[in-house]
């Protein structure tokens, strides 16, 4: 017998996931605006992404909807205590979102959207990244309720995770540009790939040391034996794919760069599920007890199950449409 | 005299332990009280009700010393309670409640106004582009061409709101999404994947794949995209209509809403009826904006070939569907009768109850704490007519209902009442366009151009105070008649709510102005000849890629 609960535990994690890694490196790019001041330099970057963003985002609407559908519990109680990241983000993703547009219908106010495309980026980046600090270092509950404060979210903990998903965003954003770029433009993404790796590793590490700290639970989860033998290839395997990434921008590759680090977000992620399974909300609420009603879950099985291949389908014909690199000027009046 | 013992602070409110009577101050909603207290004193629970004077809430996990504001401020608040001991005067100043609901209409009606306009205007699009392949006329190109530039700006502006409104039911009504979530989230969830995926999948390729992807596939995509815009509207209309009418549903031991029989919750009783009255509100709002660009640049130049093929296009539009409108709406209103008498009640300012046929009243100024309209002017007998097709047919007014579950009618009249006449004013077009058509007049008249001009906007006015109408008329309730709109919100201090409040509003007024500004700087230039899409202002991609394809392509285009 499948364990419904388990199953959509894994497809909001999916969804999560791609908008982690697809709107991540969009975030990314726009982070890394101001370092690249030339008004050519922007135009390629920004229509590197200007198709598929729109698709990128629509995977947290589902992260969203489908964990209200799906786990609605833990949406009414992490929504509450996240409630001025989550603002903070929604309020970036405006700034970011129509900064698309609006910089082509204007010159004078160009720089304006410029920095609202960078400033929004930052914003929604950093948000997420707090909020799953704050996520992970628990949340007070109370009954069916958020319990805590309007501040509880903000701890040098979950600073720390904000910083390092802005090291691992940028990361994608970098080397999401030496995939679709060149000369220039494509040398300095390179450059800024190294310095990102280092911080993100650095990120990584810290963060590594710190959740165990936490909670006593998360040690035992990873250190204590049987345990250790399933836990301890996730750093073994982070050490490798760093290598391999390391010796692919050193012989400066155009795809490989991207997709290792996509690798590394994948390690990082499956991490994090580790130490928090089976909690949904950790420590306070799990999977079980979150869980909408089998019939409710039932339903939206269906649709996914026809649906997201189709969407995946799709969404690969739209990024096949536009592969290859980003030229500036080429027919631009 | 204050108690002595221990103070902290809780989310939901404060704890003060010591002496002989113990508080808990529970500023939370709970049940329809605000800001409730309960007290032990000599070991006998007791409630009470906010006072006023604790407007100003601590916040959650501070410390309570004797030299605080807040612990003045608390102590007086308990010797009120000491001596009154019985229920107190209700929170007056800001609520939570009244916070959240704001935040939501307030985001809420700035994200509709887009959607309204993309709906209608993507089917618009890929008529144009339908008739550009099926006639090969350019004008139909550049006319696809100039409002797919439009289409982008606002179809940006409404994926960043609708972003915000996937989270507003979490971060605001969080106890109404852990009870309705397993029945509104799937259906949101369908939207997104049968929806929305689909819209941003293929607008990509819409906006800037033509010459990649060669015009029949490039139709293919503006298809998907319009198609996408119906099905979200087909979901949320749904979720929307199931807590105005719902049906075929159960509760469970948790308190959620569960469904039954998931086609009763999806076809619930209002969902059909509103679905229609709004799309062909969204088809009727892009006509009109369509409609005032056209005669705009007609106004200037009456021989410009683009604005008299979208001026016609849109004139048909106004002629055929805003009486289809108006009966779409006589039917949606007879099924409010039926599920929700009490909207009905406050649309038509019905406070008392009339048994030989209740007037139509057309204006008047109702009074919410009187209980009646004043200055009302009616016509006997008439509402009667419209609503049970029978001039004496007795009808129920609020009279009936008790009080807490009455909507707010002075709003939810005025709203109804300005619906309805943009409603006969797009009839009034439709059939002054119709007239001047045969006249043969229709490209010259002046007086037509100035009112479809001046009509530009009256959709998205109406399509606002509509949605207005429905939801202001379901109140006091979330789920209609099952779940208030105080048992709904998250457990907030009003701080939180007010200051999220004022970085929306900001935020919005500054992004959409500028949006509106950029919109309308589209428009005010007329179509030329050769015009480019989105991909116009972007370099070139095409580079080496599929040669054959953007060869073909641009040879058609040209």
């Amino acid at each position: 017998m499948i364990d419904i609960a388990v199953v959509w535990a894994f497809i909001i994690a999916f969804a999560v996931f791609v908008y982690v890694v697809m709107d991540g490196f969009d975030l990314g790019l726009g982070m890394l605006f101001p370092l690249f001041p030339k008004k050519e330099d922007r135009d390629v970057m920004m229509n590197s992404v200007a198709p598929v963003w729109d698709g990128n985002e629509t995977w947290l609407v589902l992260g969203g909807g489908g964990l209200m559908a799906a786990f609605p519990l833990a949406y009414a109680v992490l929504m509450p205590a996240l409630y001025t990241p989550m603002i903070v983000m929604l309020l970036g993703l405006v700034f970011r979102g129509v900064a698309f547009e609006f910089r082509w219908r204007t010159t004078r106010e160009r720089n304006l959207w410029d920095i609202a495309f960078a400033g929004g980026s930052l914003m929604a980046t950093l948000a997420q990244g707090v909020a799953l600090g704050a996520i992970l270092q628990g949340i007070v509950v109370n009954g069916r309720h958020y319990g805590g404060g309007w501040w509880d979210w903000l701890t040098p903990f979950s600073v720390l995770t904000g910083l390092a998903l802005m090291a691992g965003y940028g990361l994608l954003g970098a080397t999401w540009l030496v995939l679709k770029t060149e000369g220039t433009l494509r040398d300095q993404a390179y450059r800024l790939s190294w310095w990102l790796l280092f911080a993100m590793l650095a990120a990584i590490g810290l963060v590594s040391i710190a959740t165990p700290f936490l909670d006593a639970e998360y040690a035992r989860r990873w250190f204590a034996w049987p345990n250790i033998i399933l836990t301890a290839p996730v750093p073994i395997a982070v050490a490798a794919i760093t290598a391999l990434l390391m010796r692919s921008l050193a012989a400066k590759q155009d795809y490989r760069p991207f997709f290792l680090s996509l690798a590394l977000f994948a390690l990082s992620y499956a991490g994090l599920g580790i130490s928090m399974w089976p909690y949904i909300v950790p420590r306070s609420i799990t999977i079980w007890q979150a869980a909408s009603p089998d019939n409710s879950l039932h339903f939206m099985s269906y649709g996914v199950a026809v649906l997201v291949p189709i969407i995946l389908g799709y969404t690969a014909w739209a990024y096949y449409v536009f592969r290859g690199k980003v030229r500036a000027g080429a027919g631009y009046h | 005299m204050p108690p002595s013992g221990s103070y902290s602070v809780w989310s939901y409110g404060f704890v003060i332990v010591g002496g002989r009577t113990n508080f808990r101050i529970d500023l939370r909603n709970t049940s329809d009280k605000i800001g409730q207290i309960v007290y032990e004193s000599n070991g006998e629970r007791q409630c009470g009700q906010m006072d006023s004077l604790f407007k100003t809430l601590p916040n959650p996990g501070d410390q309570l010393t004797k030299t605080s504001r807040s612990f003045a401020r608390a102590l007086r608040m308990i010797e009120h309670v000491q001596t009154t001991h019985g229920r107190m005067q209700m929170f007056e100043g800001f609520d939570p409640v009244i916070l959240a609901r704001a935040q939501f209409a307030f985001t809420m009606s700035f994200h509709i106004i887009f959607p309204a306009f993309s709906i209608g205007l993507a089917s618009y699009l890929a008529v144009l582009e339908a008739l550009w392949l099926w006639t090969g006329r350019d004008v139909f190109l550049n006319l696809f061409n100039y409002w797919l530039k439009i289409f982008a700006v606002a179809f940006g502006m409404g994926v960043v709101s609708g972003i915000v409104m996937s989270y507003q039911f979490g971060t605001n009504w969080s106890a109404f999404s852990d009870k309705a979530g397993p029945i509104i989230g799937p259906l949101m969830a369908y939207e997104v994947l049968t929806a929305f995926f689909l819209e941003a999948g293929f607008l990509g390729v819409m906006l800037f794949g033509l010459n990649r992807v060669g015009p029949r596939l490039h139709f293919f995509a503006t298809l998907m995209v319009a198609i996408g815009t119906l099905f979200s509207a087909f979901w949320i209309l749904s979720a929307n209509s199931w807590m105005q009418t719902p049906t075929g549903y159960t509760i469970n031991a948790a308190g959620q809403f569960v469904a039954a029989d998931w086609w009763k919750v999806i076809f619930n009783p209002s969902f059909p009826y509103r679905l229609v009255h709004m799309v062909l509100a969204a088809y009727l709002t892009t006509a009109f904006v369509v409609g005032a660009v056209g005669a705009w640049h007609l106004l200037k130049d009456t021989r410009l070939p683009g604005p008299r093929v979208m001026f016609s296009m849109a004139m048909w539009m106004a002629t055929l569907v805003a009486p289809l409108q108006i009966l779409a709406g006589d039917q949606h209103g007879l099924n409010t009768l039926e599920h929700q008498p009490t909207k009905i009640m406050a649309m038509e300012g019905h406070f008392e109850s009339h048994p030989h046929g209740a007037p139509l009243i057309l204006f008047g100024l109702p009074s919410q704490a009187e209980g009646k309209v004043n200055y009302a002017i009616e016509i006997p007998k008439l509402g009667s007519l419209i609503l049970k097709h029978d001039l004496n047919a007795p009808m129920a007014g609020l009279d009936t209902v008790p009080r807490e579950n009455w909507p707010p009618v002075p709003v939810t009249f005025w709203s109804f009442r300005i619906m309805v006449g943009i409603g006969f004013l797009m009839l009034g077009l439709g059939l002054l366009s119709l007239y001047m058509r045969f006249r043969g007049k229709f490209y010259e008249s002046r007086l037509l151009h100035s009112f479809a001009l001046a009509m530009g906007p009256a959709g998205f006015i109406a399509v606002l105070a509509g949605w207005v109408t429905t939801e202001t008329g379901r109140q006091p309730f979330t789920v209609f008649g099952l779940l208030r709109t105080s048992d709904s919100v998250s457990p907030l201090a009003a701080p939180a709510v007010a200051s999220s409040l004022i970085a929306f509003a900001i935020v919005y007024f500054l992004v959409f102005a500028a949006g509106t500004i950029y919109l309308l700087r589209l428009m005010a230039v007329p179509p030329h000849h050769d015009e480019q899409g989105p991909a116009g202002n972007v370099p070139s991609r095409a580079a080496g890629i599929t040669p054959a394809v953007g060869a073909t392509a641009s040879g058609r285009t040209s």
